[in-house]
């Protein structure tokens, strides 16, 4: 696999790592924001080359494990109703929702398909001109444009059945929300590649600024997480805060110029709830007004209650930083991937799971 | 049950003979008869059963079974699948045969047989939706010849033989941890998986560990004759691409902990139902 294996070169990655070791004099937190991160970071057993002083900390960006409880049961609520085809993608399906996941719904009869792009939906919603089709719409802004771009083509298409079931965050108010909670410690950021690709640096200037920490736009490969590490490392120890860009082969500063085009023509910023840490002013997208007839939500009439979460989960604190898996006292135990308390557990992008399949006991 | 009925590298008759055949042989045996029986649903096209049906005549033959006896059973339309078949073999034990979780010792070294995860992603392939272009076939075969002609060579030398379908290499590993009460330790630079196969389990966020094999076998063996089952079985049928990924350790009972290829070390777990693909 070119341009891939590059990045995994053992010899590059104990380059990265003995810098590291040598650099890092002083305790440093590192949240990597990204589950995509998190997860590389483990399956390539990362952690266990870092040293003692550079601790990494799994921040809130899998996007499964910050979907609220109450839009799982919404989306299980849909895929219940007659004459509905619930699309989604794959790893939302096993994610408990307060009664049942969408998983539990399909084994019951409910018609829900896990697809891998939100245009199949609307292709499903064309074929299917008797039935109304759902696409549960999640994701960082990395999903966004594929999912606005679904509802632009099925409005361009006429195609009235088809509407989606919005639950978008971003990560720039999520970064700040973790800078805001007393109890984080946090030092620098290796902020999503992935989301940086579409939208750009620019959001993270005034962050960096106003919190005084260094942000390293990160790739997801050994390579690119070692290097973002050493770049947050050497500005820490240099007591700086900057902006850099690790992910250059492929961030462009100005993001893709296109897919904000999508963004902007279908999405606008909206208060959002995110799964164990609550509504963050200004940190997701809804539909615009213009094109609320394709909102799954405000098309059908939804139930808007809210089950409480359990009370056992720490997500909360594990999302923002505060606490590792292994402090859970039901990890492994009461909670597990087969029976999850929490989202964490579910996703393998979530830190409770990685930390379940992979990683070694402390 | 397999969905589509028809993949690239063989159908779903062939796939039921030689799953069957193969289990027989993981045991330590010559697989010779087998019970075949079909639950076909209304709708079924004769040239498509007819298609199976060669690709199970085929698949015995080459596995030297004889299909014995069998039942077909016809329900209506939408209460089936296309088509069920379900597979029974007996074989009979290897004199030189002695295998099992009892017989695994610290030290041992584990042998995979060939590339992994073929037969998920080839299938994975075709369904709805993802339709990536590729040549890629699935891994379907008999391996009871190859099996047994080690068996033959090496007798109680092969401690133990599985093969790991559906929940892959990490399963086989983790059961092989979990019911010796060792440790197994793998190497992930040892384990050969096609470039395409490993493109796909990258854009789908798959491990390729825990993806289906249909025509690959993991074998613990004594580890001083584990060099020389290992160009054995490398001179044999499906054995080519053979090598050892890996070993039975004292340490860490029962946990599987894989070397990764940068030089990390992480845990590999069973999985909780199967794999779903990542949303990015």
């Amino acid at each position: 696999m070119k341009h891939l294996t590059e990045y995994r070169d053992p010899h590059l990655v104990e380059q990265y790592a003995t810098e590291i070791r040598h650099l890092a004099t002083r305790p440093w937190n590192i949240m990597e924001v990204c589950g995509g991160q998190t997860h590389s970071l483990v399956k390539n057993g990362i952690l266990q080359l870092l040293p003692p002083e550079v601790n990494m900390v799994h921040g809130p960006g899998c996007p499964v494990c910050v979907t609220p409880l109450h839009m799982i049961d919404k989306a299980i609520w849909l895929a219940e109703q007659p004459n509905m085809i619930l699309c989604s993608f794959g790893d939302m399906l096993r994610v408990p929702g307060s009664r049942k996941s969408l998983l539990e719904a399909k084994a019951a009869g409910a018609d829900v398909r896990i697809l891998y792009s939100p245009l199949e939906a609307v292709k499903v919603a064309k074929d299917n001109p008797n039935k109304e089709v759902v696409f549960f719409a999640v994701g960082f802004e990395t999903t966004a444009p594929a999912n606005g771009m679904s509802v632009l083509h099925a409005h361009q298409l006429g195609v009235k059945n088809y509407s989606i079931l919005t639950s978008h965050v971003l990560v720039p108010p999520a970064i700040e929300a973790v800078m805001n909670d007393p109890e984080a410690r946090i030092n620098a950021f290796l902020a999503a590649g992935h989301v940086c690709t579409i939208m750009g640096i620019d959001e993270y200037f005034p962050i960096a600024e106003q919190y005084k920490i260094p942000i390293v736009v990160t790739g997801f490969e050994p390579v690119d997480l070692l290097q973002g590490i050493l770049m947050a490392v050497r500005q820490l120890e240099k007591g700086e805060h900057r902006v850099e860009n690790q992910y250059s082969r492929v961030v462009r500063p100005g993001g893709n110029p296109a897919a904000r085009n999508i963004i902007d023509r279908a999405f606008q910023v909206t208060d959002r709830e995110w799964r164990g840490i609550g509504t963050i002013p200004m940190s997701g997208w809804e539909l615009n007004d213009d094109l609320s007839g394709y909102d799954a939500n405000r098309k059908f009439n939804v139930p808007q209650e809210k089950a409480p979460e359990s009370t056992e989960c720490i997500a909360g604190q594990v999302l923002k930083g505060i606490k590792k898996p292994f402090d859970c006292p039901q990890f492994g135990k009461k909670c597990t991937p087969s029976n999850p308390l929490g989202a964490p557990m579910v996703s393998s992008e979530g830190a409770c799971a990685a930390y379940y399949y992979m990683r070694f006991e402390n | 049950m397999i969905s589509p009925i028809f993949f690239p590298g063989g159908n779903i008759g062939e796939l039921a003979v030689n799953g069957t055949v193969n289990d027989v042989a993981m045991c330590g045996a010559r697989p010779r008869y087998l019970s075949l029986s079909f639950i076909l649903e209304e709708g079924l096209t004769m040239q498509a059963f007819w298609d199976i049906l060669v690709g199970i005549k085929f698949a015995a033959e080459k596995a030297g079974v004889q299909i014995v006896t069998g039942d077909t059973k016809v329900v209506e339309r939408g209460k089936g699948d296309k088509i069920f078949i379900n597979t029974t073999g007996i074989g009979q034990m290897h004199p030189k045969a002695s295998i099992g979780m009892d017989k695994i010792k610290p030290g041992d070294k584990i042998i995979c047989s060939g590339y992994i995860a073929t037969h998920g992603i080839a299938i994975m392939s075709l369904r709805e939706g993802l339709e990536f272009e590729t040549t890629l076939e699935s891994d379907t075969a008999c391996l009871n010849h190859t099996i047994l002609a080690l068996i033959d060579q090496f007798g109680s030398d092969i401690r133990l033989l599985r093969d790991p379908t559906r929940g892959g290499v990490a399963t086989v590993l983790n059961e092989i941890a979990r019911d010796s009460h060792h440790g197994v330790e793998i190497q992930q630079a040892q384990f050969k998986v096609m470039e395409e196969v490993e493109g796909a389990c990258e854009l789908l966020g798959l491990d390729p560990l825990y993806v289906a094999n249909e025509g690959v076998f993991m074998a613990v063996v004594d580890p001083n004759s584990a060099e020389t089952v290992l160009s054995a079985l490398q001179k044999l049928e499906y054995g080519q691409h053979a090598s050892i990924i890996g070993e039975v350790v004292e340490a860490h009972p029962r946990q599987v902990i894989l070397h990764s290829k940068v030089g990390g070390r992480r845990v590999v777990n069973m999985l909780t139902g199967e794999q779903l693909p990542r949303i990015c």
